[in-house]
């Protein structure tokens, strides 16, 4: 009896579901996608989780970001404050910063909500800054993926547009200090900039309209185009398929992974919450930003140790290291060099970072697609410019909490202007031919032991009386992963199709001789069987 | 008391923000109160004593004469060492000396903080021996360093006033030439006064018409308020501002999501 019961249920529950499932179908054809997307293969790396812990962290700052919608004021409004921070009470601000002292102290869960919404505001840009990093050392952003990084690279800036926006919504002394170093860049614009900065601020510094602007800029163009862009980006992401690191079985032409349903999904589904927890422990244990030290804007104070967020430290950073006394009067006007200079500086330097894919391509000439994935050793040059690059991100970023390094080591802040404004040129330099001579080395370590196996400290004595040391054969699976990258050689200067060698082949071939010169070719088939006779 | 009070300031300093902080902070709160209640009764009689006692004045000039002469010379003149401390005040003594910034240590940008070398006894008589050389700011009334004034009206003035070398929350800051000013944690509420009408190293002078004595007296208010609550928010960070912020988002945020992200794509066995 029991077991007719059973099969009774069962039978109805599978036709429940069934049913269910058919009506969606049939009016929706979902099945389509879910046969499709399901069957997705991801490869499994930590590193490629990177871009999911921004993904992650963006979805928690929409949800909270909503939540402090319902109690912000965009307004520079003057009103008295009478909420419950002893130390500003009866004190003048504007309603944002009522509003937002509000939210902290008066507003049940505000302040964890608030400080959420900010810690996972520097999670979410420090992320995409890591992702970008791994992107870029393991040559991600190769054909066909270049237009990928451009769009990666928009979202990177679109984040840090975000994030100062943000930081400047309510109106406390910190974010007034920032906003007011922002007016000054945009004056030291030569001929233009005073007029855009009246047109942003709507008259004089600060005005009374920047905070209503700012936040339409937060809550409503910039989110609409992140998820814009986030959508390409996973569009991209799943015409491309996913990248793969070298492995047995792995090729130019396969995924080697778990698919999307059921793996994946669930995967990815429950590191967003471990994000989310994270970020809301985080949240509940550490203070940031606390406007209620900073007290409302007011142009007259600037506290010590004023700096901005993070991912707007490089900029700062690239200000104070700049000689000061580069400004001159000329046809009647002060032409701010010492401001416009570390503009064009961070600006060219995020072009460089948003391009590169397309000089590298055509230094190389390489018009293949690319699934499988360098080892950052095995491209010399390519991880030594990255190490430059980001040693003079460091020392710009470093810059910026200049004051507190000379506080903190008992050091004079010239001295580490100085020594920064020193390292700003020669750093990247440095780290450029340390890191290229450490990926060769490792190249070459890697040959070894892909030609002549591990030394296993065995020595043996043979019968002539000579000693050897065993070297202990890789296997397979250990050997393909050392031996299977590919190398370029430089390109030959040769005339173009008319006959001529322009200066853009020369500055080509000149490129290529730079990049490729230093190199170690894959050990070929010959060179382990003879190896292998060796042992 | 006043011993306690200094050698956990003398902590802080060196050791920055500690997790015992919220402790810490209840610690130097109760101790400020009962040791600058103390310090400022006994202060109080010996200021109106050392107008009378010249046996103090006596006991300070051989304090001087052993422990500062040296620099400032045997009348307090001043030498190319050190500048002349006639009319600088009891109040300056009682700065300098009761914070440990006198007698220096070394030649340096500035005079740095240190434990006390002398008794207050012995620093009173210190005073009253160099206020005895000429007129000058005196031990401020108790009533002034209660810290029972006004907390927002002193949250301004800090703002207008401080923050810009000692930063709105009294962490402290850089100046030039490797000088700098100090962190306004667990410093007694008469040494904060002194020093706003001595102007110690290189900070300004606050005279009466500058900030009134009760303005002073709202500062001093403020500074107690943020000692004495700790942050709605959570553990400070050092209360550095978005630097602290920055790096503990790259070290334990994201360091502590990477490796839970090697965690979830580690292979089981």
């Amino acid at each position: 009896m029991t077991a007719t019961t059973a099969a009774e249920t069962t039978a109805k529950r599978r036709s429940l579901t069934a049913a269910a499932s058919e009506y969606i179908d049939e009016r929706t054809s979902v099945s389509v996608v879910v046969k499709e997307f399901g069957r997705k293969i991801f490869p499994d790396h930590w590193s490629f989780l990177l871009g999911e812990v921004a993904l992650y962290s963006f979805i928690v700052i929409l949800i909270t970001g909503t939540f402090l919608t319902f109690f912000f004021q965009a307004s520079q409004a003057d009103v008295i404050y009478h909420g419950s921070w002893v130390p500003l009470k009866g004190i003048q601000m504007s309603a944002a910063m009522n509003s937002t002292l509000n939210i902290s102290f008066d507003v049940r869960g505000g302040l964890l909500v608030r400080q959420i919404h900010h810690w996972a505001a520097l999670l979410f840009v420090a992320s995409i800054g890591l992702h970008m990093l791994r992107i870029f050392f393991t040559g991600a952003f190769r054909k066909p993926r270049e237009l990928n990084w451009v769009i990666g690279f928009t979202l990177f800036v679109l984040a840090m547009a975000e994030g100062f926006t943000g930081y400047s919504l309510p109106d406390d002394l910190l974010s007034g200090n920032g906003l007011r170093i922002i007016d000054g860049l945009i004056k030291g614009i030569p001929v233009v900039g005073t007029w855009i900065s009246f047109l942003l601020f709507g008259g004089e510094f600060p005005g009374t309209s920047i905070v209503g602007r700012l936040y339409t800029l937060h809550i409503l163009l910039l989110p609409a185009l992140v998820v814009a862009f986030i959508a390409l980006h996973l569009v991209f992401v799943v015409v491309h398929k996913h990248t793969q690191y070298a492995g047995p079985g792995r090729t130019q032409q396969n995924v080697v992974g778990y698919p999307v349903l059921p793996v994946y999904a669930a995967k990815a589904g429950g590191f967003f919450f471990i994000v989310f927890g994270v970020l809301a422990l985080m949240a509940s244990l550490f203070t940031i930003n606390p406007i209620w030290l900073y007290g409302p804007y007011d142009p007259s104070p600037v506290s010590a140790g004023t700096q901005p967020d993070w991912y707007i430290g490089f900029a700062d950073g690239m200000l104070r290291l700049m000689p000061s006394h580069w400004e001159f009067v000329w046809l009647d006007h002060t032409w701010s060099l010492n401001v416009f200079i570390p503009v064009v500086i961070l600006v060219l330097f995020l072009v460089v970072v948003a391009i590169y894919p397309f000089i590298e391509s055509w230094v190389t000439g390489d018009k293949r697609e690319h699934h499988i994935l360098d080892r950052p050793r095995n491209q010399a040059t390519r991880t030594a410019i990255g190490a430059a690059g980001v040693t003079f991100y460091a020392v710009m970023w470093a810059a910026a909490s200049s004051d507190l390094v000379a506080t903190h080591f008992k050091l004079t802040m010239e001295g580490v202007i100085g020594a920064l404004q020193v390292l700003l040129i020669l750093g990247p330099i440095i780290a450029y031919f340390i890191t290229k001579r450490i990926c060769i080395g490792l190249q070459k370590k890697d040959r070894s032991i892909a030609l002549h196996g591990y030394e296993s400290g065995r020595i043996v004595k043979l019968p002539g009386g000579e000693f050897i040391e065993v070297h202990q054969p890789l296997d397979e699976y250990e050997r393909w992963r050392l031996v299977s990258y590919e190398t370029y050689q430089p390109l030959m200067l040769r005339p173009d199709s008319r006959g001529r060698i322009t200066f853009g082949r020369r500055l080509r071939a000149g490129m290529s001789r730079w990049f490729f010169e230093d190199r170690l070719e894959p050990v070929t088939k010959g060179e382990l069987e003879a190896g292998h006779d060796h042992h | 008391m006043r011993e306690t009070t200094h050698k956990i300031a003398r902590r802080r300093k060196t050791g920055r923000r500690h997790p015992f902080a919220t402790v810490a902070l209840i610690a130097i709160g109760l101790g400020l109160t009962g040791g600058a209640y103390a310090a400022f009764n006994a202060t109080g009689s010996t200021a109106d004593a050392a107008a009378s006692s010249q046996s103090d004045i006596d006991a300070g000039k051989k304090l001087f004469q052993a422990n500062c002469a040296s620099c400032h010379g045997l009348e307090a003149q001043g030498t190319s060492e050190a500048p002349s401390l006639i009319g600088v005040g009891a109040a300056a003594v009682d700065f300098q000396v009761g914070t440990g910034r006198m007698p220096m240590a070394m030649q340096g940008p500035q005079a740095q903080e240190k434990p006390s070398q002398f008794t207050q006894d012995q620093i009173d008589q210190l005073a009253a021996y160099v206020a005895s050389l000429a007129p000058g700011p005196g031990i401020p009334d108790s009533k002034y360093t209660d810290g029972d004034g006004d907390a927002a009206k002193g949250a301004e003035l800090f703002r207008v006033n401080c923050a810009m070398c000692h930063n709105v929350a009294g962490a402290g800051g850089a100046l030039t030439e490797g000088k700098y000013a100090p962190p306004l944690h667990g410093v007694s509420p008469t040494h904060v006064y002194e020093a706003m009408v001595t102007g110690p190293q290189n900070m300004p002078v606050f005279n009466d018409k500058n900030i009134s004595p009760e303005g002073k007296r709202d500062i001093i208010t403020y500074l107690r308020f943020i000692q004495q609550n700790p942050s709605p928010g959570g553990f400070e960070l050092g209360a550095l501002g978005p630097v602290a912020e920055g790096l503990f988002i790259w070290i334990f945020g994201l360091g502590s999501i990477v490796a839970l992200t090697v965690w979830i794509t580690a292979k089981s066995n």
